[in-house]
């Protein structure tokens, strides 16, 4: 093909609006964060001042700060190995063959990724209530204790955990199906031959055959978990006692609350930071055990 | 080799797991429709009901007259639409020139548009809220329209389609002469019917169900969309949970209602999007 | 998008006659708000108002983000402890002039305490609105059950007569209710003391000093003695039943409670159950000089009609109508000559306590250092610190908050 200057003219526009509204911006970010912009420089540019790197030296040395670092990673280690596993049983019960009505049933399982999450934050906030909720309810049905999902700091992220795990294990379970369906029959048809069981099967042909889909899907789920924002902005403002503050929630204050613009971007790209760094980690982890994936 | 029983050969464990995680996953959703049709306080009672008594249309009526839910939803229709519209516009071409169209640098630019899928869109909004109010479109739709512009996941999506394009038809059309916008509207723009229909409904949900960057570019309620009306009307009435659950089924039928209509393009946008890659 | 703009400018229908009001009101305020401002417009025909209800938990976000994007209305109800960081960025149009000049606004008839929250360096930036000061409300049952036949008038009484409801009423049940959402009730014990909470002009915390490490103490040993359950308002659920239920016989709240109150509580409760003035440590206290004000944004195009709207607020017949519509305490002593509020019984301490109320630290950073108290307190609640230790580190944190401002104060002293 020869060179043809329509290339620029179709991808240019887009790229345009990207380079001046995404990349531009992530760099004043940047930039920013080197500052200690807040409400007085709001006021009058004059004062703002260029402290370096003391956000992140002060970030690093608050203790909300790393509360919600905290929180955060416990969102994200907990709960996205949950919703895979729910992606994947999920994903594992509707590609056996006998199962019936599977058109209806991907449909059901994938309705709530759809759904507004402002919206569905609250009814969850309202099935988790202490005293009326339908989860206590249920939990009463079965002879256990009621507890207290929002209010006590020790339930609030497994509260929000769980709420998160509903809303997304169809998006996966998509995915992971596909993968699955990928696998050649043939290969389960030889270890069968072999004699093994179905967990036999599971470890030596499904998960083997699943690893790369397993990994991208593990990296997009963790990059979005890192994202934690709306569900406790919507459903616990942060709390109990900031249990459920989240990097991206001190974020939102700092900037929209307090307008220490410059110590809230310092917190965006902390954020940024550490999902490379968990990236780069999994990818290292799955490169070891992965073998030839 | 183990026989296995009729009933497994019939699939019943796999349907009964199946319907249990249906059950477990619709639940909310039905509750949600039942509770905003019962009157102001019923399911505010132990043990909570699982059925209306009584059902009525009161909470709808208030939300409509007295809560103004009519107008947030005409906003989110408006702003839905229009990011569509100009995801459209900018993706599909842009995508296109990436799978088939030669140009300097076409590589590398697309290269590190993936690797800026890394970045977190929330660090690019402080800059951006203050370069709108430069701008004068801070609490304008215009505003919240402008992350919908362009996206490196729309374009990519389209790109990955536009390569299954066969070369040749394109060559053949060049070769009788006609200009790129010719080829591009006549021999393109149909082949990719499919997933300009996929692009389509991921940009209408996801500008729908948008929360974060309305909440911050919004001051105007008049402006509001409908998942910031309803976090506002959830903070002001806390107590009102069925007033609540009738503005959730208004916030979450019409997306419900797309995707049931258009899921085939959803979900094969999906996989486009994330195995083939 | 430009042609629908032109389409709107003509079609609405102000000119050189009619002024487009735009009027932000927060919480239940924007709600009752409309009812009396269609007199304004009948009164004004030249003025077209258009209320906008902001909830109270967003609404310190909304102020600043639409100063950021030049979206803020003409007039604003304003939390009075906002004022000064409104006033910082210069958002709010001097009214002293105004006021001076106005017949409908009279300054001498405000209590002081609540118009100083107004005044910054000498010019008025707000108008109070309402007052919300906040005071003892207590179960009168409960107290003369536990030997106490008049409420407790400084704090030696006070921690008697906590103890003794704690006794009588056992374990399961508490003496006083302190939600740790608030910081509210450890404000106002900070205020009491001759200490001031801030030193050196609002340059650094003042928590070590004697007085404000005692009023830590005393607000922490409610806790430690188990006289008050380490709970936020929303883990108690619904705080009028566990009141009607004796589940605690004191509540620091303010004057919209005397409603609730009167709504909520059974009938055969209503006359357990009275208002008093808070304690201090020697004698009746000081209690926190809240409220709202009205303020006229300096951007606005139509001050002299947003002084207006300000001034028909201001008269002692709406405001004593917007009592009756809201619970809203006045802030003018004249407007308190209403019978409705001569007579009720429970607003007497307020008109009381209204006397003795003192204003926060009026500077930008005061919203966030009381936030910082709220947390720093909660978590000396919940892990048993003392006095001393949440003191240093209240300390350590206002510090770290103010360090802008004392950077700020050493730049206006070098210029000339």
């Amino acid at each position: 093909m020869r060179p043809s200057s329509a290339g620029w003219a179709f991808a240019g526009p887009a790229v345009a609006v990207l380079a001046v509204f995404f990349v531009f911006p992530v760099i004043a970010a940047f930039a920013i964060s080197l500052t200690d912009f807040d409400i007085y420089a709001l006021a009058d540019l004059k004062n703002l001042r260029f402290v370096g790197v003391q956000n992140y030296i002060d970030l690093l040395e608050t203790p909300l700060f790393w509360r919600a670092l905290v929180n955060t990673l416990y969102f994200v280690v907990v709960g996205a190995p949950l919703s895979l596993a729910a992606s994947l049983g999920a994903a594992l019960l509707l590609n056996a063959r006998a199962a019936r009505w599977k058109a209806f049933f991907r449909t059901a399982l994938f309705a709530p990724v759809v759904t507004t999450l402002v919206a569905v934050a609250v009814i969850w906030r309202y099935l988790l209530h202490t005293k009326y909720g339908l989860v206590n309810f249920s939990l009463g049905s079965l002879g256990l204790p009621s507890i207290d999902w929002l209010g006590n700091p020790r339930f609030s992220m497994p509260a929000i955990i769980l709420f998160a795990v509903w809303k997304n294990f169809g998006y996966n379970m998509i995915i992971l199906l596909a993968g699955l369906q990928a696998i050649p029959e043939e290969l389960y048809e030889a270890a069968r031959i072999d004699g093994a069981g179905k967990v036999q099967q599971f470890l030596h042909v499904t998960l083997p055959g699943l690893a790369p889909t397993l990994f991208l899907v593990g990296i997009l789920t963790m990059a979005g978990y890192f994202q934690l924002f709306a569900e406790p902005y919507v459903m616990t403002q942060g709390g109990p006692v900031q249990s459920t503050l989240s990097v991206l929630y001190l974020m939102y204050e700092q900037a929209f609350k307090w307008w220490s613009l410059g110590s809230a971007s310092a917190v965006a790209f902390i954020l940024f930071v550490f999902m490379l760094a968990a990236a780069s980690l999994q990818l290292a982890l799955t490169r070891r055990f992965g073998g030839a994936a | 080799m183990k026989r296995k029983t009729a009933a497994a050969r019939s699939g019943l464990p796999a349907t009964v797991g199946l319907s249990v995680i249906a059950l477990l996953a619709l639940f909310p959703l039905f509750w949600m429709l039942s509770v905003s049709f019962m009157s102001p306080g019923e399911a505010s009672v132990f043990p909570p009901p699982l059925l209306p008594k009584h059902p009525t249309l009161d909470n709808y009526r208030a939300l409509f007259e007295r809560a103004h839910i009519g107008r947030y939803f005409l906003n989110s229709l408006i702003v839905a639409s229009a990011a569509t519209a100009l995801s459209l516009s900018f993706n599909v071409a842009a995508g296109y020139a990436f799978a088939k169209l030669e140009f300097k640098g076409r590589e590398l630019i697309f290269r590190l548009m993936l690797a800026a899928l890394v970045i977190p869109a929330q660090v690019a909004m402080i800059p951006l809220f203050l370069m709108l109010k430069s701008m004068g479109l801070v609490n304008t739709w215009i505003g919240v329209l402008i992350p919908f512009i362009a996206g490196i996941f729309g374009i990519f999506l389209v790109r990955q389609y536009a390569l299954s394009i066969p070369t040749e038809m394109i060559e053949a059309a060049r070769m009788e002469g006609a200009s790129e916008l010719r080829i591009f509207r006549s021999v393109v723009l149909p082949a990719l019917t499919p997933i300009l229909v996929t692009l389509g409904v991921f940009t209408f949900l996801a500008a729908w169900n948008d929360f974060f960057w309305p909440l911050i570019v919004l001051t105007d309620d008049a402006k509001y969309t409908l998942p910031i009306a309803l976090a506002a009307l959830s903070r002001e009435h806390v107590q009102d949970v069925e007033l609540m659950m009738a503005g959730a089924v208004v916030t979450v039928t019409p997306v419900l209602a797309l995707f049931l209509a258009l899921q085939r393009f959803y979900i094969q946008g999906l996989l486009v999007g994330s195995v083939k890659g | 998008m430009i042609g629908a703009a032109l389409l709107a400018a003509a079609c609405s229908r102000e000119g050189p006659d009619i002024v487009e009001l735009e009027f932000w009101a927060m919480g239940r305020e924007g709600e009752i708000v409309p009812i009396l401002t269609k007199e304004f417009e009948a009164e004004n025909p030249d003025v077209r108002l258009r209320v906008q209800q902001i909830p109270w938990t967003v609404a310190h976000e909304k102020l600043l983000t639409a100063f950021v994007g030049g979206a803020l209305p003409d007039v604003a109800q304003l939390g009075n402890t906002w004022i000064a960081e409104l006033a910082a960025l210069g958002a709010l149009a001097d009214l002293t002039g105004a006021v001076a000049g106005s017949v409908a606004i009279d300054e001498a008839d405000y209590f002081s305490g609540i118009w100083a929250t107004n005044v910054l360096h000498g010019a008025v930036l707000g108008v109070p609105w309402y007052v919300d000061t906040r005071l003892l409300f207590y179960r009168s049952d409960i107290l003369k059950d536990a030997g106490f036949d008049h409420p407790p008038r400084d704090w030696a009484e006070w921690r008697a007569a906590a103890e003794a409801v704690k006794k009588r009423v056992g374990a399961g049940r508490f003496a006083l209710l302190l939600p740790l959402n608030e910081f509210e009730p450890q404000v106002m014990l900070a205020l009491q003391q001759n200490d001031p909470v801030l030193r050196e002009d609002g340059r650094y915390g003042n928590f070590s000093s004697a007085g404000q490490r005692r009023a830590i103490d005393y607000y922490l040993s409610f806790f430690r003695d188990g006289l008050a359950p380490p709970a936020t308002e929303s883990e108690i659920a619904n705080v009028w039943n566990e009141f009607a239920r004796g589940y605690f016989a004191f509540y620091i709240t303010g004057p919209w409670n005397i409603g609730e109150f009167r709504r909520r509580l059974p009938a055969d409760l209503q006359d357990d159950w009275m208002t008093a003035p808070l304690p201090g440590p020697a004698g009746p206290g000081v209690s926190i000089a809240g409220g709202s004000s009205l303020v006229v944004v300096k951007k606005s195009k139509h001050q002299e009609a947003a002084f207006r709207l300000i001034e028909f607020l201001s008269r002692p017949d709406i405001q004593a109508r917007f009592y009756a519509l809201s619970g809203n305490l006045p802030p003018r002593r004249s407007s308190w000559n209403d019978p409705l509020l001569k007579e009720d019984p429970y607003v007497g301490a307020f008109r009381d306590q209204l006397e003795r109320v003192r204003p926060a630290p009026q500077i930008p950073e005061w919203e966030r250092i009381a936030q910082e108290i709220r947390v720093v307190t909660e978590r000396a609640v919940h892990e048993g610190w003392d006095a001393a230790r949440t003191a240093a580190e209240l300390d350590r944190r206002v510090d770290a908050i103010l360090e802008k401002r004392r950077f700020m104060l050493a730049k206006a002293e070098e210029t000339p």
